[in-house]
């Protein structure tokens, strides 16, 4: 026992508690809803500004650097926000031990899935606007 | 000390479902609800990037499923589900802060994200169609 009776409510936060771990979690999602604000602002100005154009130009728009690089970002943020957030939710309501495991690890997988497949969509058009 | 006495019969607290449901009450659960909506759409978000990476024909499928009745319907309520959630969001990072915690402020905030919302959806539809020029 590091943190005891005897110890002060400093040492018993570095202690960390049992789980040795604690803030990450609540600071990445406040971190990620911050940086969600601008980029969703961004995301939203991107799909009305491609209303209606054909595949052309939206592949040449969607593949310019500036944004594609909004859009990787706006990728990057909101899974990682949305990991943590489904996570949450099942650690709210899902109370069956193996159930919850399931879930959590799917959640892991769903949120790389929909992340990497984004990017390579991204990646490609943008790659794909200069390669010829 | 060994003889057992009966359980006092304790007032049990008020479940959940036994209180008039206030306004912040309402939007907290919408906002999760909200969260896990936004969730699954980016499915659809991950659809538009592959079909515009994979070329012309996928991209017109695309286009023909979210012009559809159903596929309208769809982005409509993700539009609102992402402008809620975010307004949402930016009062709880005010709340982080400490401040907007007063009864009146909790419901002015709360209404503030509903109204909001509904109201900023309206205007991006509004905007969408204009910029589609009135070609459907």
């Amino acid at each position: 026992m590091v943190a005891g009776k005897m110890s002060t409510p400093l040492a018993r936060v570095r202690g960390l508690g049992a789980a040795k771990a604690g803030t990450e979690h609540f600071w990445l999602q406040r971190l990620t809803a911050v940086a969600n604000v601008p980029l969703t602002i961004a995301f939203v100005l991107i799909v009305v500004s491609l209303l209606g154009r054909n595949h052309a130009a939206a592949a040449q728009i969607l593949g310019s650097p500036l944004v594609a690089i909004t859009m990787l970002l706006f990728i990057l943020s909101v899974t990682s926000h949305m990991r943590i957030g489904m996570q949450v939710i099942i650690e709210d309501y899902v109370h069956d031990e193996p159930a919850r495991l399931i879930l959590l690890m799917a959640n892991t997988f769903f949120t790389l899935a929909v992340a990497l497949a984004s990017a390579y969509g991204i990646l490609k058009l943008s790659f794909g606007v200069f390669g010829v | 000390m060994a003889e057992t006495k009966a359980p006092v019969e304790r007032p049990l607290s008020p479940h959940l479902m036994i209180y008039r449901w206030p306004l912040p009450m309402a939007m907290s659960i919408a906002h999760r609800i909200t969260g896990a909506g936004l969730y699954f759409g980016t499915l659809l978000v991950a659809w538009w990037l592959i079909a515009a990476a994979a070329g012309p024909n996928p991209y017109a499928n695309f286009a023909s499923f979210m012009s559809s009745f159903f596929g309208r319907l769809i982005l409509f309520g993700y539009t609102w589900a992402l402008l809620h959630h975010m307004l949402g969001g930016i009062r709880h990072l005010i709340w982080d802060t400490g401040h907007g915690f007063s009864a009146s402020e909790r419901e002015w905030l709360s209404l503030a994200t509903l109204i909001g919302s509904i109201s900023l959806t309206f205007v991006l539809w509004v905007l969408g169609y204009l910029v589609m020029g009135g070609s459907h």
